[in-house]
């Protein structure tokens, strides 16, 4: 409530300030905002900008939308040539290139106080400060949970989801099933380096195996230790050992879960979406399993709003005005019910309402022990992991050899990205 | 206006003739040779996409010559020409050499030939990518497991990832093949079988000595055609691997699909730039030496 009262004064504040600024015609101003194509965030969003519009009557918010292939390219493209929004979604993983570039702003420190934001949202949304000063805010926020099949658990006889990764291992066996030459035609758990395991992997694994999967803001390379070794150890064991998955099967892992061919899958809550409308699917969700040594670990990535270089003026009051609201509880909890994605706010995502919620309370629980990445760059760090566990697979190679050669490229990476 | 009438009619006539041809002339210049120019400047600086240009001399060269993984793509690409241009140039002979004596149903089996070459590249390589998966949803592994024997992995194996995923690409090029092969043996004049025909000669003859010598230039075509697609092959493989863009550890990863992940994954626009200007020497000397080669004796 005084938060809301706040929010209102300091709306009033800004808006009377761009009133006098624009004084003599006291115009009507309208601001453009961009993001990429998902129905239902565009429908969210559709419903944030109407409520927002209707609280500033003298503001008008244009939304445009591009297909997600093309987005990177087309808000690099446009920003700089002065043609493209004044509010822009962002991948959190963009923020240094687009800060950098001086393509973002940073959010004015009265409107959104570091303090508070460090208070009140997921502390992974910490990664969006630099020299105190915000940059950029999520809306939504999304982590990893593990997904499992009712039908497949109850043929098994198996009365709830795993707590831990050595339950977890034991329900996947009982899952897992062999046609008579062998082949695996049901897994366990599903697996894949490609899809979500190289996040499972590097933030959770690791750290439950007692290591730091990096040191120094993610510029410093540390799986490459024992830790790590024994995270790689049981991640590879899953098929090598106990035989419960196989990383090639029925293409990708989502792909063998939708079809009732796997017995646990670990996702991300993006994926809540495709589930839900899958016929003949019965499915649950549960937090991640627990370390060896009861550690939890999760992790986040989200996509963040700015502010850009092009917002002057009139058009960046409006601007701040618009951030302010979409970054609000309100928003938050439209957000949540509309696309399925978290709220970035701790006071919104740990109401029982939503931490207890049988599909998204898993995922937002998750939040309060996610941990986010900051990647030089995503897809190619990501390729680094894949291989690592292609060369033990295809060639051979022994885990801990593989593990410090991945070690070692993904150092190159970052030290050639941060100028080293 | 006077300027023009002071002309003669010669030179009226060459300046329509440069007005008419200035139309194409603009139009390359614009959309090909000014990106083409760009690029190769592009390729001796550093650009994200978002900030300045900044110049990098040969630092993207020298990179790019020491990077392992550009060698093993280098050595892909070429393994897409020199396995796939000569098995799909045998095959299109083949069938062309057969359908062309067919005189049943000749149209129908030509246009089932072609069919594939008008196939969406994607579908047709997603299609694929499921048949080559393990049981129990690969159309080809079920086969084998049927019939009791052993898996085979396709896809997800250093060695026969390459082959798997030029299969299609050869059998989606056939049609287009088959058919120019048709068209230049159709272009023979029946008189020097005739010929052959009076003196006796035997099959074999008159396809060495005959047949093919005057395919010469239809062979030419389609097999620089045929080496620039093999070169630039894109879409089989990068819809075949998706998840794992020219995996598994790069073994199926050719030249434009470096460029595309560079480019568009790792918005690194400098260095795919120079990736772009060796590809298109390599286009451009395998073009030349082809040509040289066919061409002459």
């Amino acid at each position: 409530m005084i938060r809301n009262l706040r929010h209102a004064a300091l709306g009033a504040t800004l808006s009377t300030a761009a009133m006098i600024a624009a004084a003599p015609a006291q115009a009507q101003v309208t601001i453009e905002y961009w993001q990429y194509f998902f129905e239902a965030r565009v429908t969210a969003m559709e419903q944030l900008i109407e409520n927002f519009e209707a609280a500033n009557p003298d503001i008008t918010v244009n939304m445009t939308t591009f297909p997600y292939a093309d987005y990177r390219t087309r808000t690099a493209v446009a920003i700089p040539a002065g043609e493209g929004p004044d509010v822009v979604q962002l991948f959190y993983g963009w923020l240094n290139d687009y800060i950098e570039a001086e393509l973002i702003q940073p959010l004015p420190v009265e409107a959104f106080p570091p303090d508070e934001i460090n208070a009140e949202f997921f502390p992974m949304v910490q990664a969006m400060e630099r020299d105190g000063q915000y940059y950029a805010l999520p809306t939504a926020v999304r982590s990893l949970a593990l997904f499992y099949n009712n039908r497949l658990f109850e043929a098994a006889d198996i009365d709830g989801p795993p707590e831990t990764l050595d339950e977890m291992v034991e329900i996947a066996a009982a899952l897992t099933e062999r046609d008579g030459a062998g082949n695996i035609t049901q897994v366990g758990l599903t697996s894949g380096m490609t899809a979500q395991d190289h996040h499972w992997w590097r933030e959770v694994l690791v750290r439950q195996f007692g290591g730091e999967p990096y040191t120094d803001g993610y510029r410093n390379v540390a799986y490459d230790s024992e830790a790590g070794l024994a995270a790689l150890n049981f991640y590879h064991g899953l098929s090598a050992e106990h035989g419960v998955t196989d990383a090639g099967f029925m293409d990708e892992p989502q792909a063998a879960f939708r079809a009732g061919r796997a017995g646990m899958h670990i996702d991300g809550s993006f994926r809540i979406g495709a589930l839900e409308g899958t016929r003949g699917l019965d499915w649950g969700v549960t937090e991640l399993p627990a370390g060896p040594d009861g550690t939890r670990s999760n992790y986040s990535s989200y996509w963040v709003n700015a502010i850009t270089s092009r917002a002057e003026g009139e058009e960046y009051d409006a601007a701040v005005l618009f951030m302010d609201y979409i970054t609000s509880p309100e928003a938050m909890q439209i957000w949540l019910d509309t696309v399925g994605e978290l709220p970035a706010r701790e006071s919104v995502g740990m109401i029982d309402e939503n931490a207890e919620h049988p599909v998204y309370g898993p995922f937002i629980r998750g939040l309060e022990y996610a941990n986010t990445t900051i990647f030089a760059d995503e897809s190619a760090q990501r390729q680094i992991l894949v291989e690592m566990l292609e060369r033990i697979n295809l060639q051979g190679q022994d885990p801990a050899e593989s593990l410090a050669q991945a070690a070692a490229a993904e150092q190159d990476l970052l030290d050639a990205y941060y100028g080293e | 206006m006077s300027f023009y009438r002071a002309l003669s009619i010669r030179q009226k006539r060459t300046l329509w003739a440069w007005g008419f041809l200035a139309v194409p002339i603009i139009f390359y210049v614009v959309i090909r040779f000014y990106p083409t120019g760009n690029a190769m400047v592009l390729s001796f600086q550093s650009w994200n996409l978002l900030g300045d240009r900044e110049w990098a001399g040969l630092a993207n060269y020298r990179v790019l010559f020491s990077d392992p993984v550009f060698w093993q793509v280098f050595w892909n690409t070429f393994k897409y020409l020199l396995i796939g241009t000569p098995i799909s140039l045998v095959i299109s002979f083949f069938i062309a050499y057969h359908l062309d004596k067919v005189r049943f149903a000749h149209g129908f089996l030509r246009a089932l030939y072609f069919l594939p070459f008008m196939t969406s590249a994607v579908a047709m390589a997603w299609v694929w990518r499921w048949f080559y998966q393990g049981v129990p949803i690969g159309l080809f592994n079920n086969m084998l497991a049927s019939v009791g024997i052993g898996q085979v992995e396709f896809l997800n194996s250093t060695t026969n990832a390459l082959p798997s995923i030029l299969a299609p690409a050869v059998w989606a090029g056939l049609g287009f093949q088959v058919i120019i092969f048709m068209a230049g043996l159709r272009a023979i004049p029946r008189s020097y079988y005739e010929a052959a025909e009076i003196d006796g000669v035997s099959k074999w003859t008159v396809l060495w000595e005959i047949t093919i010598p005057l395919l010469r230039p239809t062979i030419v075509f389609i097999v620089v055609f045929s080496s620039i697609g093999f070169l630039r092959i894109f879409d089989h493989v990068f819809n075949m691997t998706t998840n794992n863009p020219g995996g598994p550890l790069n073994s199926t990863k050719p030249l434009v699909l470096m460029i595309y992940e560079t480019a568009f994954r790792s918005f690194d626009m400098g260095y795919a730039a120079a990736q772009t200007v060796v590809l298109f020497l390599i286009l451009l000397v395998v073009s030349l030496i082809q040509l040289r080669i066919l061409r002459d004796s």
